[in-house]
């Protein structure tokens, strides 16, 4: 696996200075073997330290191109995939990856919080775990560094031994984020983490990914437009299994270039 | 009468007809249990339980053949519980869905409707004679293990198929492998069906005499069985000689070793329906 | 053991437990054709077939044995099929709550009832209750094992009926209630037809069982190893396939010509079990498909 960037794509507009490529996907194509979601030729560059925003309506292959990021496509049937994703220089699609440190480098939320069926601690300590790492003190600084950045240390450090399962929707899903952070990833993927939370934890949950976008590569599916819009530093429109268009952050929603761009924006479909 | 009261009527002697076929069904049964109780309970006593049979069975206890089941269905557990469990956890989580996963649910499905004196007459020709194991434990556990493995995997899939794939996913997306989901996740929350298949599993083989009749059982040992080799009593197959072959047989004899045999399966069926509810109360999805 | 070991011994280990289940039946038949095929070359058919079942003389016919089983199984399934399919109406559609909470567990326990503890009260109690009631020359008759079986039968018919009546949606009820047909006619017209499939197999399953049962049939239907004649053929003693290997086997010497039969008769139950279960999975999967189809 040589490091190598791929040259620049001519579709997107050219990266601010400051930000470097986290993520490179190179000409993507994603068929399930039942047809489903699929993604056609799909090229696009996720800086660091920034949230990306992945928007377009339903079944048009954002999900998918999100778990394509840590290998999670792996568990469902997939009948071809071409393209590379390199990450840092390395292609993750290459079968010599190790899937297993790659899913602990790009962390994924899910749309609806699964909590394990353990206790507050265990679920956060869980990813930890499954790397073998068994020192209490360690795994415990873990649980309260992860707890804080996520926003939730404050209302269950009481309650760190109770089931998780106790915690209502909104805590649930910090607790999943703070799940993640446990393993200190480089890149969090989230797929529509606040569809079915109430505003105040969508907005506990928007402000603690603010704040950790300074370390962190984010890669965002919003449930909504306007989600997508306050949240991106870069935007990227997927309609029907391909990237029409991609901009930095407020460009894309102020002034669209593509036409079915606008229109999704404006709500003529979706 | 008008169409509708003629339709209440039509059903309320529809729901009546169900009632009577529901009470039909069950009252005799539960008579059953009854009946053997109060007429058994009454032979039970610490002798009876702790002692050897004597002059030709009619008097003394029935000790050996208690400790016979015990030792048949431990014996026996030993062995189809882990293979019965690994089968279970490779349909509900490791099988592709290919030909070779449908021969193997198909064959379960076979083993399953088999005769239990067919399986006797295979742990015959198959352990007794085949591995030389003679009439012994080991060859009636064997027997039973194998009559008992559709259930085991059969509960074991469907305990280990209920818990929420989503669980799986999560802990592959934090770097977990199969193995791990299976060890952290899914064996401990299926635990609970898994626990009561096994139990079901003991508490029939407990209770059948046609796969140990040429196998394992024998109607008199005047001293208990020193290796798995050794033939053995057992409950069921003694509850048959009592009843049947020896004349001149007490009736609190009969009752009493009918009584043992109930306690010891109803015992079996409480522990497993307990594990049930509990589990079911305290599941946390 | 690095961790990617790890996981291929276990993929391994748990692939081999469920072939397992595939190398067991064919060993299991291997070893039955292997004790019971010499029987067809030391009998020859035509005696194989013949009326008359008296090992001691060397005369193997196992018309009258089959036809014991039969008139058993048959006999028993026409009460176990009425009474378990109305039980099984009963706990899921009609029972109220509470009702259901007793009667679920009670017909679990029903199924854990050893058979020979029946076969005993059958000797017990009802043999010679039948003998005095019905006037005949014996209590111990197809009758009575019709009797034990169709209640040893009934917990497999009920449970699995039951299971099936569950597991059609709410929806179908729903939508036929909403259209002014009150619960008994639902039951008849909407759900029962939607659960066909599942309850055929729970009837199927419970022959299955009846016509495999062992001890109970033994120790109750007089084994009489005669052709069953005439309308009271059913309540005279007859002797089932089961019984007479559970009987005869412990007294036979191994690789006689009589032990090579009750192989044969072994073999014969084997393929018919298996006929029976494969009748009975295979409509559940046809009418599943069908439904999913319709559904989706």
């Amino acid at each position: 696996m040589a490091s190598q960037l791929p040259f620049p794509f001519i579709a997107q507009q050219p990266l601010p200075p400051a930000r470097s490529a986290k993520i490179v996907i190179e000409h993507l194509t994603l068929v399930y073997s039942d047809g489903r979601e699929s993604l056609r030729d799909i090229s696009l560059t996720l800086p660091n330290r920034a949230i990306t925003v992945l928007f377009g309506p339903a079944g048009g292959g954002k999900s998918t191109l999100l778990r394509a990021i840590n290998r999670l496509n792996d568990l469902t049937d997939v009948q071809r995939m071409q393209g590379h994703i390199w990450i840092d220089g390395l292609d993750i699609l290459d079968p010599a990856t190790d899937v297993i440190a790659l899913r602990r480098r790009v962390g994924m939320v899910f749309a609806r919080p699964v909590v394990l069926p353990m206790s507050v601690r265990q679920n956060v300590s869980y990813g930890l775990e499954l790397a073998g790492q068994r020192d209490r003190r360690r795994l415990s600084e873990a649980v309260h560094r992860s707890l804080e950045a996520a926003a939730l240390w404050d209302e269950v450090h009481d309650r760190l031994d109770q089931p998780a399962a106790s915690l209502s929707g909104g805590q649930q899903q910090r607790l999943c984020l703070a799940r993640v952070l446990a393993l200190e990833p480089e890149v969090i993927l989230l797929d529509e983490p606040t569809s079915g939370l109430d505003p105040i934890s969508t907005e506990k949950v928007e402000t603690s990914l603010h704040a950790l976008k300074e370390r962190y590569t984010i890669v965002l599916v919003p449930h909504s437009i306007q989600q997508a819009a306050r949240m991106a530093d870069h935007a990227a429109f997927i309609l029907d299994g391909e990237l029409v268009e991609y901009a930095p952050g407020r460009e894309l929603f102020v002034h669209p270039r593509h036409p079915r761009t606008e229109d999704y924006i404006e709500g003529r479909f979706g | 009468m008008n169409a509708r009261r003629q339709r209440q009527w039509t059903q309320r002697a529809g729901f009546g007809l169900l009632t009577l076929a529901t009470i039909v069904t069950t009252l005799p049964i539960l008579l059953i249990v009854l009946l053997i109780l109060q007429r058994g309970l009454a032979a039970i006593t610490p002798e009876f339980l702790l002692a050897f049979p004597s002059d030709g069975l009619r008097a003394g206890g029935i000790f050996p053949a208690i400790l016979g089941t015990v030792l048949l269905t431990f014996t026996m557990t030993l062995v189809v519980a882990p293979l019965g469990i690994a089968a279970g956890i490779y349909l509900a989580h490791y099988a592709p869905d290919n030909r070779l996963t449908q021969s193997i649910r198909i064959a379960i499905l076979n083993l399953a409707g088999i005769p239990s004196v067919v399986y006797g007459l295979f742990g015959l020709a198959f352990f007794v004679i085949f591995f030389r194991m003679g009439t012994s434990i080991l060859a009636g556990a064997l027997t039973l293990a194998i009559m008992t493995l559709p259930v085991v995997i059969t509960t074991t899939e469907e305990a280990v198929r209920s818990v929420p794939n989503s669980f799986h996913v999560v802990s592959v997306s934090l770097g977990g492998t199969d193995w791990q989901s299976v060890r952290r996740i899914l064996l401990p929350q299926g635990l609970p069906g898994i626990l009561t298949g096994v139990i079901l599993g003991v508490e029939r083989a407990a209770g059948e005499t046609a796969p140990i009749l040429f196998t394992a059982a024998a109607v008199y040992l005047p001293h208990l069985p020193n290796s798995p080799l050794d033939p053995t009593m057992a409950l069921p197959y003694h509850l048959y000689v009592v009843s049947t072959q020896i004349p001149g047989m007490p009736a609190g004899v009969q009752y009493g070793t009918a009584a043992v045999l109930l306690i010891l399966v109803l015992l079996m069926n409480v522990i497993a329906t307990v594990i049930r509810s509990r589990a079911r109360a305290r599941r946390r999805w | 053991m690095t961790s990617a070991l790890r996981e291929r011994l276990v993929a391994v280990a748990v692939r081999v437990a469920g072939i397992s289940a595939i190398a067991l039946l064919l060993v299991i038949f291997f070893f039955l054709i292997q004790q019971g095929l010499p029987a067809l070359a030391e009998v020859p058919l035509p005696d194989l077939i013949g009326s008359r079942w008296y090992p001691i003389e060397g005369t193997f016919g196992l018309v009258p044995l089959v036809l014991g089983s039969l008139l058993v199984t048959l006999a028993a399934t026409l009460i176990a099929v009425p009474l378990g399919v109305a039980t099984a109406v009963f706990i899921a559609e009609v029972a109220p709550r509470s009702v259901r909470e007793v009667l679920k567990p009670f017909i679990e326990v029903m199924a854990g009832l050893p058979s020979v503890m029946l076969g005993f009260l059958g000797i017990a109690i009802l043999a010679p209750e039948l003998y005095h009631r019905l006037g005949l020359t014996t209590g111990l008759t197809a009758f009575t094992g019709a009797l034990l079986l169709g209640w040893i039968a009934i917990p497999t018919i009920v449970s699995v009926a039951e299971d099936a009546l569950d597991a059609v949606p709410r929806g179908y009820r729903d939508g036929a209630l909403a259209l002014g047909a009150n619960r008994w006619q639902t039951i008849w017209r909407v759900t029962l037809p939607a659960a066909r499939g599942g309850v055929l197999t729970a009837v199927m399953l419970g022959i299955g069982r009846a016509f495999g049962e062992t001890m109970a049939v033994m120790m109750v239907t007089g084994n009489a190893a005669v052709i069953p004649r005439g309308w009271g053929a059913l309540f005279q003693p007859v002797r089932t396939m089961t019984a007479t290997i559970a009987a005869e086997m412990g007294e036979v010497a191994g690789g006689s010509t009589h032990y090579h039969v009750l192989f044969l008769i072994g073999i014969l139950l084997f393929l018919i079990s298996l006929a029976v279960n494969l009748v009975g999975a295979s409509v559940v999967f046809r009418a599943r498909t069908r439904a999913e189809r319709i559904l989706s």
